[in-house]
């Protein structure tokens, strides 16, 4: 079908194809690096927006002077409004009007999706600094990810789970795409030991009430009950059903990953909280070094404000990346050389502990933990108690590109 | 057969609690575009405000919860005057496409500002620990806090219903709105009739917000996120009835529960299709005047 707009999308890859040889042309003689920062300031997705904007914020603060002589960032900031068709139009303003040389951020799998094709088109990478979808890194060779993937938690969730005792399992998550991988990757790490499932529940992405959704775990009398909600108000409210069903009295165990209990959150999730189990990739909790210097410098800029939790932490490292790009190419660097560099990213010294990037898969290798929500220093934390050392995403091992 | 029991008395009570808080938000917005004819897609705002102001008064000057629940609402109320007379009034008897945009307005207005004051995050509540908790009832544990709202929607239902009917001011509001001119003709007041209308659908907004904050977590979208359900229950209920919106609500909160506990993959279309076969039916609603 040819019609005004199958035109305009031509006239549209060309206009970005143009921009980005003018663009390449320009960066030889800038010193000014233009990033693009896609976040969702509104919407749904507000609240984790928020978290993760205060970890860049904070690191750009805490490290402009570390920029080459001469070299300054300018960061150019679009609200996405949690929707990925907005998503898409300011990437396309940001890379064919800003000219801007990275894009960096994306709290939603959706909206990552949308934006994708458009960085192998203008070959400008994304730094993803959230979204989690398992498969996204595959749509575009311009993507990196610095954040994490449901699968690199819930899988070995499922399998230490399986290894509690437990018989029966029953999962809940939230309907959409990180949903049905936290959902496929807690099934397989549990089912894969030859224990049963009891049953899967999917609840709306907007959803006033849980109770109907909780009443249908307690119903089913699972030995395990593995609950995913995307982290912010539907974490609360999922929780606030579950305590009012008293699904932990009924002697259902709840697991999770640390979406359920974002640090941000849990001093005001009071008893229901206590002592829940959840894989993560961040704890503020944690006692390495990178994280006590990393929280000394948060509390410096919002102490009583915010606290910070795993989508501040993967701000914080996205920044660290794209800072190490420009300390290497002193802010000299086309997409390509941009893209070969961030592939091979790594750092001992993120708060999250030892992280890199997977040359193969452009995605994130890291530690996940194992925690517990107790008391510490009069306030509820994640605890952390174990650790699964440099665990690449289990989805990719597992389903390998066709 | 006692599982199966036990289920269908939580699914009801759980229904009957979300009935109730969509009830205490939506009769405000049903006294506002029935007795005055005014679409107020804003009416979640004042909800969103009685929701802030009770946390703000409980968190930051630590009230007592009752203290800071009437104060949220004095507040929102005496807003609502001022907002009356500044745009509100502009608009009575306009077109309703006016109502529509600048309501609209109002609404994007509040997520910024809401934004800007307490940021993204949902404000955390706390009732007293009388109303937390479990009570025991028979062999059975109810949630004090569900149990409280459901009180109070039956308290607030039968408090409206004597008040618009059965007094000197609801029979003014009642004729100003059946026939403005002839009300003013035969002296009634009708300029300050309509801000205390006004008033009180701000009211009883921000006295939804703020008991059902527990359940409608308070964020900056809070006002255009809930939109949805309050007109949903406004118009099957049928525009300017006390009881209207109160059947629509149960029916509307049971329903919803009880479809997204029996097939939950369906469940979330369920309120829209029920909401499109009432309509179709009654076109003004369950209690709507022809």
């Amino acid at each position: 079908m040819i019609g005004p707009a199958h035109i305009r999308a031509t006239l549209t890859g060309i206009a970005i194809a143009a921009l980005a040889v003018a663009g390449g042309i320009s960066t030889a003689s800038a010193q000014t690096v233009k990033i693009g920062l896609i976040n969702s300031y509104s919407g749904f997705l507000a609240q984790a927006g928020d978290q993760m904007q205060k970890g860049i914020d904070l690191y750009v603060k805490e490290h402009e002077k570390d920029l080459p002589p001469g070299v300054k960032i300018e960061i150019i900031k679009r609200d996405d409004a949690a929707a990925p068709e907005v998503g898409k139009r300011v990437a396309q303003e940001l890379i064919t009007r800003d000219h801007v040389q990275l894009l960096v951020g994306v709290v939603g799998s959706p909206i990552a999706a949308a934006v994708a094709p458009l960085t192998q088109e203008a070959k400008v990478p994304l730094v993803i600094t959230n979204a989690a979808g398992a498969a996204i890194p595959r749509i575009s060779p311009y993507l990196v990810r610095v954040s994490f993937t449901l699968w690199q938690q819930a899988y070995p969730l499922g399998q230490w789970a399986a290894k509690q005792n437990w018989k029966t399992a029953y999962t809940a998550v939230s309907d959409f795409i990180p949903g049905h991988d936290a959902e496929g990757a807690f099934t397989k790490g549990w089912s894969d030991a030859g224990l049963k499932m009891l049953g899967a529940v999917r609840f709306p992405t907007t959803n006033p009430d849980f109770a109907p959704f909780v009443q249908r775990i307690k119903d089913a009398k699972p030995d395990v009950a593995f609950i995913w909600p995307p982290a912010g108000e539907q974490a609360t409210s999922v929780l606030k059903a579950v305590r009012d069903l008293g699904l932990r009295q009924a002697g259902i165990n709840i697991v999770s990953t640390q979406d359920l209990v974002p640090d941000e959150e849990l001093p005001n999730m009071g008893d229901v909280a206590v002592g829940l189990v959840t894989a993560g990739t961040y704890s503020s909790a944690a006692d390495r070094p990178a994280n006590k210097a990393f929280l000394a410098a948060w509390n410096k800029e919002y102490a009583g404000k915010a606290i910070p939790d795993f989508l501040s932490v993967d701000g914080w490292d996205g920044m660290s990346a794209v800072f190490d790009l420009i300390k290497q190419t002193k802010g000299k660097f086309t997409g390509d050389e941009a893209i070969k560099f961030l592939t091979n990213w790594k750092t001992a010294n993120s708060p999250r502990g030892p992280i890199s990037v997977d040359p193969a898969t452009r995605d994130i290798v890291q530690n996940v933990y194992m925690r517990k929500a107790e008391m510490k220093d009069g306030k509820l934390a994640n605890v952390e108690f174990d650790t699964i050392p440099n665990v690449k995403d289990p989805w990719k091992e597992q389903n390998p590109p066709k | 057969m006692g599982d199966l029991l036990s289920a269908a008395i939580s699914i009801a009570f759980h229904g009957l609690a979300l009935a109730m808080v969509l009830y205490l938000i939506s009769v405000g917005l049903s006294v506002t575009m029935g007795l005055m004819g005014f679409v107020n897609l804003a009416h979640g705002a004042f909800a969103m405000a009685g929701g802030y102001g009770l946390t703000t008064l409980m968190g930051r000057l630590h009230l007592p919860f009752g203290l800071a629940l009437v104060g949220a609402i004095v507040i929102v109320v005496l807003a609502s005057f001022v907002l009356e007379r500044l745009l509100y009034r502009r608009l009575y008897g306009g077109d309703e496409l006016d109502q529509v945009l600048m309501t609209m307005g109002l609404i994007f207005m509040t997520v910024g500002a809401a934004t800007y004051f307490w940021g993204p995050v949902a404000q955390p509540i706390h009732p007293p620990d009388l109303i937390s908790g479990q009570i025991h009832l028979g062999s059975r544990d109810f949630p004090a806090y569900r149990s409280f709202l459901i009180l109070c929607g039956v308290v607030l239902v039968t408090g409206l219903w004597l008040g618009l009917e059965r007094t000197r001011f609801g029979a003014q509001v009642r004729a100003a709105v059946d026939n403005l001119r002839m009300a003013q003709s035969i002296g009634i007041n009708t300029s300050r009739l309509f801000a205390l209308t006004f008033a009180l659908g701000s009211g009883l907004a921000a006295l939804g917000g703020a008991l059902g904050a527990d359940f409608l977590p308070i964020v900056p979208g809070y006002a255009l996120g809930n939109l949805v359900y309050f007109l949903i229950v406004v118009a099957v209920g049928g525009l300017g009835s006390i009881r209207g919106p109160f059947v629509a609500a149960l029916l509307i909160g049971t329903a919803d529960t009880a479809f997204k506990y029996i097939a939950p993959e369906l469940g979330a279309f369920f309120i829209y299709a029920l909401t499109m076969a009432i309509l179709l039916w009654r076109p003004r609603g369950l209690f709507g005047h022809a």
